[in-house]
């Protein structure tokens, strides 16, 4: 535990709670990018180069994006008149509180039991490949096929619903 | 590669490695518990000197050159030739008034352009800029400076929301879809030099390419994949850093000046040296890449320093920007969207597949048939097919009612 | 806090509820999906803490999970965010309280 941990923690919490607590949308999304950003400097600090900088290419650079732009499109950076937050606000509060509580309960209470490895793991970007195309090859290609899914859905929903004649 | 009488004499060997040595011999005065730190931040301090002195070369060598292309002097009012025109230019954009629209989102208006600039000088870390000449010799490096040009995009969007003005908006609009279409072929292009070296770490694809065959280097440019990946490269780059002819984003005609339209000052002058940087970067990327980096081009040359080779490179290829942007016209929008998806996208592709072949193929001569014949075939082929759904017949207008 | 991988994962359990609660009290579709992003990757936070001091990093089993979580990710913000636009464009709100009918 050092102080450059409880800087990125408190940073990428700051974001998420300004993410949640924003009433502009746009800030919203500006606020998530600066969680995705300090969970990509955890990673980082967590000896994950590979995973830190995917992190930093697919959320912000992709997710983010995505999500401004479809803010933009459904006017999201006009303020609704009638409040951000739904009627049954307070018993969404009380379930997130109560998972977080579980949740805390959970770790605080496994502390001892889980097991504790300090020694730096020397991975490099070549194992991470050899693994990818080795062991986790089946994993890979359903994600590939997921995101060639995902692309043709994605591309099939927010196509225009009407085909204008040229 | 160490061949010529030339290159094992001593004094070109620390000409050579004369700014590892200075920054060695300064780092030298500090206690041995500062010493790593103050390598690190002696490099950025370096980085961040160089570029900018080198962008404000750029402006000068850039409007000089236009106005030669354009039939007129360019610039010759200030110093010899016009040579203090970027000091001229730099003390007026720091004592303009900086404006903020009254309904800007001020925070949001504030930080993009320093995002911008911050997340550019990133890039730079990971660029080996000379034999040993690399700030942080990364696993990742490549990887990095992706992640980095990608973080690049939201300041854009982020200048252009905050603004509140229609132009910025549209603009920022632009500029980001064009952005993230060429960032796809920016990463599969380089993915084929990743296929090849079988690394991610920049300095060890340079010193793949540093060999040679009699005085020919081990260039990746040198090959059919590496040609074709190069052109997709140069394409991409081009648009990624919204330079003609896909400057849409800032096309004065329609857009006044894009994202930035409501910028002035040292935040138009942040933005302004952003963008050459971002050309710097994604030229010495593309330099490491496909061009052989830091080594010489003819092995009997190996003597000169190599640091003079990386930025000799580099400004060939923002000569090559500029001159592109004085010859070329600016492409519509759809245009670009389809170029990016329909041709270079899927050319890329195909170039991903034509390495793997070329890896496995085997030394040879067979190899370099089948590889080109299947590219030049392909672009062939695509050109074709893209060109037949255009017709060049006369041009019909059409006027609002 | 007693050791590293605690600190870790309740910053993680943070996170998590944070997202969640976003995710249950945001009217907006959009900021729902955020709130799931958040949520998705504070597990992600687990993984990688998981790989880092468990007990055979060298097998890479967390990291390799953290990556494809990332990859899934993006396909479902892509596929959710798609959704929410073509809502957006046959009831013109992408409030999701406003979206009650099932006739379209």
């Amino acid at each position: 535990m050092n102080a450059v941990f409880y800087i990125l923690a408190a940073l990428t919490l700051a974001g998420g709670l300004a993410t949640v607590l924003l009433k502009q949308l746009v800030h919203c999304a500006l606020a998530v990018t600066v969680a995705f950003a300090g969970l990509a400097l955890l990673f980082l600090q967590l000896d994950a180069q590979f995973a830190g900088f995917a992190q930093i290419l697919v959320y912000i650079g992709a997710v983010a994006i995505l999500i401004v732009f479809a803010i933009l499109l459904t006017r999201g950076s006009e303020l609704p008149k009638d409040g951000v937050f739904s009627k049954t606000w307070f018993l969404g509060l009380v379930i997130a509180a109560a998972v977080f509580a579980v949740l805390g309960w959970a770790v605080l209470a496994s502390v001892s039991a889980v097991p504790q490895q300090n020694a730096v793991p020397s991975v490099t970007v070549r194992d991470i490949g050899i693994a990818l195309v080795g062991r986790y090859v089946l994993p890979l290609e359903i994600v590939a096929l997921l995101l060639t899914a995902a692309t043709i859905g994605a591309v099939i929903v927010a196509m225009h619903e009407k085909e204008r004649p040229r | 590669m160490i061949a010529t009488p030339e290159a094992t004499n001593p004094f070109f060997v620390n000409l050579d490695q004369i700014f590892v040595f200075l920054s060695n011999w300064l780092v030298g005065f500090l206690p041995a518990v500062l010493r790593p730190v103050a390598g690190v931040v002696l490099g950025v301090v370096a980085i961040v000197c160089v570029f900018p002195g080198l962008f404000a070369l750029t402006t000068v060598f850039e409007r000089k050159g236009l106005g030669r292309i354009q039939n007129r002097i360019g610039p010759n009012r200030v110093g010899p030739y016009g040579l203090f025109q970027p000091v001229a230019d730099g003390i007026k954009s720091l004592t303009k008034e900086d404006i903020v629209p009254l309904r800007a989102n001020a925070v949001v208006h504030f930080l993009a352009p320093l995002v911008l600039v911050v997340t550019v000088f990133m890039g730079f870390a990971v660029l080996p800029m000379g034999r040993n000449m690399v700030l942080v010799d990364m696993d990742a490096g490549l990887l990095f400076f992706f992640a980095m040009g990608a973080a690049t995009e939201l300041s854009v969007f982020m200048a252009g929301w905050s603004s509140r003005n229609k132009y910025s908006l549209l603009g920022a609009m632009r500029a980001v879809a064009q952005m993230i279409s060429y960032e796809v072929v920016l990463l599969l292009s380089s993915v084929a030099v990743v296929m090849i070296t079988g690394s991610l770490s920049l300095p060890k694809i340079v010193a793949a390419q540093n060999q040679y065959t009699g005085v020919f280097p081990h260039w990746y440019i040198f090959t059919p994949w590496g040609l074709a990946g190069f052109l997709m490269y140069a394409i991409a780059a081009t648009a990624e850093t919204n330079r003609s002819p896909f400057d849409l984003p800032e096309g004065e005609s329609e857009l006044v000046a894009g994202y930035h339209t409501e910028y002035s000052g040292f935040k138009f002058a942040l933005f302004f040296l952003g963008e050459y940087l971002a050309m710097f970067s994604i030229s010495g990327l593309g330099t490491t890449l496909f061009l052989g980096g830091w080594s010489a081009p003819f092995s009997f040359l190996v003597w000169v320093p190599s640091w003079f080779w990386f930025f000799g490179k580099v400004m060939l290829s923002i000569f090559v920007f500029i001159w592109m942007r004085g010859t070329l016209p600016r492409l519509r929008q759809d245009q670009l969207m389809n170029f990016a998806w329909k041709f270079v996208l899927p050319f890329t592709l195909l170039n991903l597949l034509v390495t793997a072949l070329w890896r496995f193929m085997g030394e040879g001569w067979a190899r370099w048939m089948v590889c080109t014949v299947i590219l030049v075939a392909a672009y062939v082929v695509m050109g074709r097919v893209e060109m037949r759904s255009e017709h060049f017949g006369r041009r019909s207008y059409r006027y609002a009612e | 806090m007693t050791t590293p991988l605690a600190g870790y994962l309740l910053v993680a359990a943070l996170l998590f509820a944070i997202g969640l609660g976003g995710a249950l009290v945001r009217r907006n579709a959009i900021l729902v999906l955020i709130g799931i992003e958040l949520m998705l990757n504070a597990a992600n936070l687990n993984l990688i803490a998981f790989w880092r001091f468990g007990p055979h990093p060298e097998a890479l089993t967390g990291m390799m999970f953290a990556i494809f979580s990332i990859a899934v990710a993006a396909a479902e913000a892509a596929v959710g965010l798609g959704l929410v636009i073509a809502i957006y464009r046959h009831t013109n709100t992408a409030e999701l309280d406003k979206i009650d009918r099932m006739k379209g």
